[in-house]
């Protein structure tokens, strides 16, 4: 058996080569070597997962192999999507929506106040560092077992991060820019509209995507504390129990794909709504 | 730069205008932690008041409207207002739904300072034997992923190949839940039988690492490329580059990555300490609090950590002036 963890080796040191050669030869800064690489090297690591476990006999109580995650992937659909919708449409997702908004209103509010700024600022970002996810068992006791609670743990986790580049966004006007709506004689409303919120929307953007990761591991951590019998966290928390590791590790291939999408669409609206940005000019 | 400082007329005293400086920084500081407590303080009435007012009724005193029932489907606000003379007990139950600041903090006394001056300061009531629990292993995941982070970041710099191989997963792999493995990690490190400090270090040191990493590969990247023809010129050798150049340019970004990290840290340290059965640490109080209901531990816990993230963060902060006024890059 351990035949198939040599040809495994194998495929490694060869994909590696092959990557050296592309990484330094002619056609290095191509699209598509751009992709083929970094593919390349996740599937080579792929391949050799799979050579360890099976060529080495691991049991798949500790590590199962990817093929089988596949399998178990594929045999369970039904009940990763109903994990999927109970944990992120229920819980991440309406959490995300109402933690930007009440944010979002919250930094409209402190940026007309320059005491506030000054005084909330420091406390967001302290905020922003404290493991929130601690207040997950209060607000559970608080707000019941359903997706409520969750959704509830999402909003305070996202809630910090997005105020503090919101307000940090509202400032990112200079001078200059500011003097000339004044000569425009544009009123708070059509300087905020017109100049201030455009030029905000790079922070404002950071803030969400930093709160798409956080959104999800606030609904998933939120379900160790109690779920009703569905849920990524659920699901987690007693496969892992019954030693169901391939389960497991669907769920979190589910939870992989969940976290990459969401933050790709936010990245893709930031992209259409920041244009001008120097970030987002296309490169060459 | 604070605006009382701007406007301080040319000859005023020195020191009265860094005082002001210093008053224009705290002072809306205090009054917006001052109005959170406020806030928190009238929260805890309505929160606490149908408990109230059961254990009021029980002791024999005439509620409005006198039927539990009729009690459990009206609203919080509406009891308060009809039965102002129980507002009071709300802030000092035992195991109330929110409880109040002064509750937490007695239980914060209690737990900590009150252990020490009995002598006890490390026993399995203490929160000081929690917090140290969950620092170390904070602090050796820390490590772990910082180093290997700095390392990977080296690479990614000096390699065409890791670059392109390497980066675009490490950038992807921070959209990925990574704390929901914790428990699991935790449990098969478990049956595998390595136990103690070592799986709870392990999820802190993934999840610092990916900070780490992408916060030094922008700041070893900061040098422009005049400094770098500059070096060119000297004949400066990659490893000259690296120390001379690279590695001082990255400081700013390496202290600021390390503080992401650091935070990181301790809430995968306080996720791990769940699923082992709330042995021992904070994340395991907050569990046995959340299984027991004792609220106010939970909240004890709760501010415990904070405290620790605050002394973790700021003394990186700390280090990060000390290093970067020697090094002559303070702003």
């Amino acid at each position: 058996m351990s035949n198939i963890f040599g040809w495994s080796i194998a495929f490694l040191i060869a994909a590696s080569a092959l990557n050296i050669a592309m990484a330094n030869g002619e056609g290095r800064d191509q699209a598509l070597t751009r992709f083929v690489v970094p593919a390349l090297f996740g599937a080579s690591l792929l391949v050799v997962w799979e050579g360890i476990t099976r060529g080495l006999g691991v049991p798949g109580v500790i590590l199962p192999a990817p093929s089988a995650i596949w399998e178990t992937f594929q045999a369970n659909t039904e009940t990763l999507w109903k994990d999927f919708v109970q944990t992120f449409v229920k819980g991440a997702l309406r959490g995300y929506v109402i933690g930007a908004m009440a944010a979002f209103l919250v930094a409209l509010l402190v940026d007309r106040s320059d005491f506030l700024r000054r005084g909330l600022l420091p406390v967001g970002n302290f905020m922003a560092a404290l493991p929130i996810v601690g207040i997950a068992p209060i607000l559970v006791m608080w707000f019941g077992f359903d997706w409520q609670s969750k959704a509830a743990v999402v909003v305070v986790m996202v809630f910090f991060p997005i105020l503090v580049n919101t307000v940090e966004g509202l400032r990112a006007t200079d001078r200059m820019q500011r003097d000339l709506m004044t000569t425009y004689a544009a009123n708070y409303w059509q300087s905020l509209l017109k100049l201030r919120l455009p030029a905000a929307m790079p922070f404002v953007f950071n803030g969400l995507k930093i709160s798409t990761t956080l959104a999800l591991i606030g609904a998933i951590v939120a379900e160790f504390f109690g779920s009703p019998i569905q849920g990524m966290g659920f699901r987690i928390s007693t496969e892992v129990g019954r030693l169901a590791l391939d389960m497991v590790w669907a769920e979190i291939l589910v939870a992989a794909i969940a976290g990459s999408a969401f933050y790709g669409f936010v990245a893709l609206v930031e992209s259409i709504v920041t244009f001008w940005h120097p970030s987002q000019r296309r490169r060459r | 730069m604070t605006d009382a400082v701007l406007s301080t007329p040319a000859g005023a005293s020195g020191v009265g205008a860094a005082l002001r400086g210093v008053a224009g920084a705290v002072v809306p500081v205090l009054v917006v932690v001052a109005a959170i407590v406020a806030l928190w303080y009238v929260a805890c009435v309505p929160m606490n008041i149908k408990e109230a007012l059961t254990q009021a009724e029980r002791a024999g005193a005439v509620i409005n409207p006198p039927s539990a029932i009729e009690r459990r489907d009206a609203s919080a606000i509406g009891l308060v207002v009809r039965n102002p003379s129980h507002a009071s007990a709300t802030l000092n139950q035992e195991r109330p739904r929110l409880p109040a600041p002064h509750q937490v903090g007695a239980e914060l006394w209690k737990t900590t300072g009150g252990m020490v001056l009995r002598g006890r300061a490390f026993s399995k009531r203490s929160l000081i034997y929690h917090a140290w629990v969950t620092l170390s292993a904070t602090v050796f995941g820390f490590v772990i992923g910082t180093v290997a982070g700095v390392g990977l970041a080296v690479g990614i710099v000096h390699s065409r190949v890791m670059n392109m191989a390497v980066m675009p997963w490490a950038i992807a792999s921070q959209t990925i839940p990574i704390l929901a493995i914790a428990p699991m990690i935790i449990v098969v490190l478990n049956s595998v039988g390595v136990t103690g400090l070592l799986p709870k270090a392990l999820i802190s040191a993934y999840l610092s690492f990916f900070p780490v990493t992408v916060g030094m590969v922008k700041g070893l990247r900061s040098p422009d490329s005049m400094q770098l023809d500059l070096l060119r010129t000297y004949s400066a050798s990659r490893s000259e580059t690296f120390w001379k150049l690279r590695l001082p340019a990255s400081m700013p970004y390496f202290f600021t990555s390390m503080k992401i990290g650091m935070a990181a840290a301790l809430v995968g340290a306080i996720v791990g300490e769940m699923p082992t059965g709330a042995v021992a640490g904070l994340g395991a109080r907050l569990l046995a609090g959340s299984y027991y209901g004792q609220t106010v531990q939970i909240w004890a816990a709760l501010f415990a950590a904070a405290l620790l993230a605050a002394v973790l963060v700021g003394a990186i902060g700390a280090v990060q002036r000390a290093t970067l006024r020697r090094m002559g890059m303070a702003q």
